[in-house]
């Protein structure tokens, strides 16, 4: 494969497809790019487990407050109409059903839209879930990004996880670097491709039969 | 006339028996009573069942209440952290129980103990290895996990400012487990920046009523920032 996209490029092609209006969770790790790369003139309202709607980007150096921090437990700002609550309220917010879209990193996906992030199963392998089990089953979409291949090159969409499930069929969307994935009921759908990778080459490397819905105009 | 106000915080502490279960608010550095868990380790009790959203950063504070070998059993979401390097160690000897909980189901449980609940049914962890053993149940086509409230003896907790009943009002991200684990303990300890005089509060700023709250102990911002 060539011309893969970057992880920021990943993180606009994620961003791209946050809607006006939406309340959103940006998962730790590569997810949190995202924030980077939403609309100016898109109202979205982030939300963070640790007790905030209205998160902001990172301060200016020396303006940290420790009080004010993220998921990641990284130094974050509020926005106008920022609302502060405790873990339970939270928490609430997800598996009520309030929350609009997250957006999660994975070991794997499957192509029935089950989710491993969370451990590895290593024997000495130290889990630890936090929030991801919450969001996986509470979210209204829930948005997966990654690399689609492992250093080794072995394909993250798979037809079963073999890792530890996080949750069982939660999965809508996967973005790659190498194409963006719709996960229904009748199938695996490739709805974007970058670059200039081939519908066969991506069969090849998944080992899924997938369907191709890609607009024309890009 | 009631008051809260205790003069220290190892007087606070000073009746926990060995065994207790603690809850310890904070979520990474933010909210987490630095120096109740200090006056912890000073107490010795040991035996301790720990509540907490992860197990400890670095050698102070909760790791160092960990290594010193006095706690039995860690109760909390996300263990691995980049310097959790105490507990990594007591958990791969097995000298230390771990109950890995979904944050969520950690910060319900905490909640529904509070509120007097005798369980609940979640779809968090339904399908996962986190829900081996459990009771499930289909209700109106979504499967649900059965989760029981978590109790505790003590929860120790970091808030903003206090009055002498006890009502508490928290700053920006520093509140996340406060407010239910005030409410889920039988003995709720608050340190606090500021104690405000009764009245001073704003009722309707304030998120922890006096009623959860048996302790409160003021920690001078100087005494913090040298703890930290």
């Amino acid at each position: 494969m060539s011309a893969k996209l970057t992880r920021d490029q990943m993180a606009a092609r994620v961003a791209r497809d946050i809607p006006e209006g939406a309340y959103v969770n940006l998962g730790i790790g590569l997810p949190t790019l995202v924030a980077n790369h939403l609309p100016a003139d898109r109202e979205i309202v982030l939300h963070t487990e640790n007790g905030m709607l209205g998160m902001g980007p990172a301060p200016a150096k020396g303006q940290e407050d420790p009080d004010l921090i993220n998921a990641s437990k990284q130094p974050v700002t509020q926005v106008p109409g920022t609302a502060f609550f405790h873990h339970a309220d939270s928490f609430a917010m997800m598996r009520g059903g309030h929350l609009d879209f997250c957006v999660l990193g994975a070991f794997q996906v499957s192509m029935n839209g089950d989710l491993a992030n969370w451990h590895t199963g290593a024997a000495d392998a130290i889990p630890a879930v936090g929030g991801a089990m919450d969001l996986a089953s509470g979210a209204k979409q829930v948005f997966v990004m990654m690399e689609l291949t492992t250093r080794e090159g072995q394909s993250k969409l798979v037809p079963q996880c073999t890792y530890p499930l996080t949750g069982v069929r939660c999965v809508s969307r996967v973005y790659t670097d190498a194409a963006v994935f719709d996960i229904r009921p009748d199938g695996v759908y490739v709805i974007d491709t970058f670059g200039d990778i081939e519908p066969a080459e991506l069969e090849r490397v998944t080992g899924l039969p997938l369907r191709f819905e890609i607009p024309v105009a890009r | 006339m009631i008051s809260k106000l205790v003069e220290s915080a190892a007087q606070a502490l000073a009746d926990i028996p060995d065994g207790a279960t603690i809850l310890i608010g904070g979520f990474g550095a933010a909210g987490q009573p630095v120096e109740l868990i200090d006056a912890l380790l000073a107490q010795g009790a040991k035996d301790l069942v720990i509540v907490n959203n992860n197990a400890g950063n670095g050698t102070t504070g909760l790791a160092a209440l960990l290594g010193a070998g006095r706690v039995r059993k860690i109760i909390c979401s996300f263990p691995r952290q980049a310097d959790s390097q105490i507990f990594d160690g007591l958990y791969r000897a097995g000298k230390l129980e771990l109950e890995l909980v979904p944050q969520g189901t950690l910060a319900e449980r905490i909640r529904a103990a509070g509120a007097g609940i005798g369980g609940f049914y979640t779809p968090t962890a339904y399908g996962t290895p986190l829900a081996d053993g459990k009771e499930t149940r289909e209700l109106n086509g979504k499967h649900y996990v059965f989760e029981l409230p978590l109790h505790a003896d003590y929860a120790l907790i970091k808030a903003d400012r206090a009055d002498r009943w006890g009502n508490l009002t928290y700053r920006k991200t520093a509140r996340n487990f406060g407010p239910i684990m005030a409410s889920a303990a039988k003995i709720a300890v608050a340190q606090v920046r500021e104690i405000a005089e009764l009245g001073e509060l704003d009722p309707e700023a304030i998120v922890t009523p006096g009623i959860f709250v048996k302790r409160v102990v003021r920690v001078s911002a100087a005494a913090a920032k040298e703890q930290q």
